[in-house]
């Protein structure tokens, strides 16, 4: 052992529990999710399972339930994530620059309290609000609107709106930090200039918050891929998987029938996806570690 | 003169702006409130037909509530505790001393943070199932404070970072050891960074639902977070009323805890480094 390595070994000794719990309940899993997403392992009524090599991933891309729950995953990121979470929460941090104290700190108090409900009382709620004889037609027969059953009609409309009611406080925390990092100069210089709030939006504020733009999106992004108790608790996927995003197929497909294998390969293929967003995300951040 | 009533108007816009909002996000919350004291709750926001706390009787019994509280509690307070001890141990030696492993290390954690835990649930069920780890509070107290570590360490490491180093330098030429000056100067002034994470950590399990979903299965170990299933199903009629009271004793520590912290998390709020760009 070299001089240097006898002096760093003894500094370096109290990473080894945090090591050993990330490398046996977290790598371990993920080296082990690689190896049986390539095996035929099923839950029940099976000796031993067989190394099937590409099978799993051939049978999804020719499988219809996959296709849809990819689309459908696509459909819920974009809406709730990209669209949702991220424009509304720009649009109340920028709001909440000008308006009254009492005002900004009860919405902010109102939108961090749907964040930090645990993620089944949230979904409990929301499907209170969306159900037939629910809130939402409530208020729109109040006015006089066409009201209809959203968790059977448009589910997947449905858990988007409850994905952006429970995640618009990151958001909304994320662009005010942002936007208090704007010298205020700039945009009274702006101002005087005679640029509009749409062109001061445009052609100041969003370059020069950019990097948090994409960093959120990043992070929303990865966030919403992993919803699973939200939908479950407000339509299990339902009706006739017309919510059923990736985690759910997942789920249905290791347990509900019993094919563990073909489940984990799913679950490979959004744990890739997971990846390539977090790989970018490191990328934006491009920290000084 | 006509600047400032330009500003009210723009206030009083952006007023409007954000009460519209707050409307519509305090709908849900309203349902919840309302219900529990409701004596017929159903699933509409309506004024209630006179307040009760009859709700809250029905449910503070040992097997709807105390019990599956006392399995969150065992469940997040073990795996917390596992989190910080080891975070602050590993957030060390990040912190303190230069290596060229430093560096892919901390990216590597980075990156564990952001990965989506729910897609390896079902391998770690199976995994679980094989070395005999399913259905037993050590194994989830485990996964859980694995899946949690990576950001706790981060965390932890951009705390230590703010205590100086100088004064540790004096503990060591006294011959103090790295551990003893982690314990007794480094921890006790970073006490708020400390209680971020600690907190932190405890919110996040408090709510999580797929874990334990995937890694319990006897009903008497379930903690609140999959319990709340059961006034769905097993306990015919839903009694929308008790589950209403149920998930605002359930919120409540969260909420509670939240607010201790969030003068510290507040707008530079790092989720993941998140906010650094």
């Amino acid at each position: 052992m070299s001089d240097g390595a006898r002096r760093l070994l003894p500094r370096f000794l109290p990473l080894t529990p945090a090591l050993a719990l990330l490398l046996l309940f977290l790598a371990g899993p993920i080296a082990y999710c690689v190896l049986i997403a390539f095996t035929d392992l099923q839950l029940t009524g099976q000796a031993e399972e067989s190394f099937v090599g590409l099978e799993n991933f051939r049978r999804a891309f020719g499988d219809e339930d996959f296709l849809n729950a990819v689309w459908l995953t696509v459909v819920f990121t974009v809406l709730s994530s990209l669209v949702g979470q991220n424009t509304l929460g720009l649009a109340l941090a920028s709001l909440m620059r000008r308006a009254s104290k009492p005002v900004r700190t009860l919405t902010g108090g109102i939108v961090v309290t749907a964040w930090v409900l645990p993620e089944v009382v949230a979904g409990f709620l929301l499907y209170a609000f969306f159900r037939r004889e629910g809130t939402l037609n409530a208020v729109l027969d109040l006015l006089h609107l066409p009201s209809q059953n959203w968790l059977y009609t448009l589910p997947i409309l449905a858990v988007s709106f409850a994905n952006v009611w429970r995640g618009t406080a990151f958001s909304m925390l994320v662009y005010s930090a942002a936007l208090d990092e704007i010298p205020k100069e700039i945009t009274e210089a702006a101002e005087v200039d005679g640029a509009g709030g749409w062109r001061r939006m445009w052609h100041i504020t969003l370059p020069m918050i950019r990097r948090s733009i994409g960093t959120n999106l990043m992070l929303n992004t990865l966030q919403t891929l992993s919803v699973f108790g939200l939908i479950w608790v407000m339509t299990r996927g339902g009706p006739g998987g017309k919510s059923q995003t990736l985690p759910l197929f997942m789920y249905e497909q290791a347990f509900q029938n019993s094919l563990i294998g073909y489940g984990t390969a799913v679950a490979l293929l959004l744990l890739l996806v997971g990846s390539l967003f977090s790989l970018v995300y490191l990328r934006l951040l491009r920290t000084e570690v | 003169m006509a600047l400032s009533s330009r500003r009210t108007a723009r206030r009083l816009a952006a007023d409007a702006g954000l009460l519209a909002v707050a409307a519509a996000f305090v709908l849900p919350l309203a349902w919840v409130v309302l219900s529990a004291l409701d004596p017929r709750a159903g699933l509409r926001v309506k004024a209630p037909d006179g307040l009760t706390l009859d709700h809250f009787d029905a449910i503070l019994t040992d097997e709807i509530t105390f019990t599956p509280l006392l399995n969150s509690l065992v469940l997040c307070g073990g795996a917390t505790a596992l989190t910080v001890v080891c975070a602050a141990l590993a957030a060390y030696p990040l912190s303190r001393f230069h290596s060229r492993l430093n560096r892919p290390f901390l990216l590597t954690i980075l990156f564990a943070t952001s990965l989506p835990i729910t897609a390896i649930m079902v391998p770690v069920y199976a995994l679980f199932v094989r070395v005999d780890l399913i259905d037993t509070m050590q194994g989830t107290v485990f996964f859980f404070a694995a899946s949690q570590l990576p950001f706790a360490i981060w965390l932890m490491k951009n705390f230590m970072d703010g205590v100086p180093k100088e004064l540790e330098e004096a503990a060591w030429t006294d011959g103090a050891s790295s551990l003893q000056s982690l314990a007794r100067i480094v921890l006790p002034l970073m006490g708020p960074g400390v209680a971020v994470v600690t907190v932190f950590s405890f919110v996040m399990m408090w709510g999580n639902f797929f874990v334990p979903f995937m890694l319990l299965l006897t009903p008497d170990q379930m903690p609140a977070s999959v319990s709340i299933n059961d006034f769905f199903g097993n306990r015919g009629m839903v009694a929308y009323g008790q589950l209403a009271a149920f998930s605002i004793v359930y919120s409540t520590p969260v909420i509670l805890l939240y607010v201790l912290i969030a003068r510290r998390l507040g707008g530079g709020f790092a989720l993941g480094g998140a906010v650094k760009g």
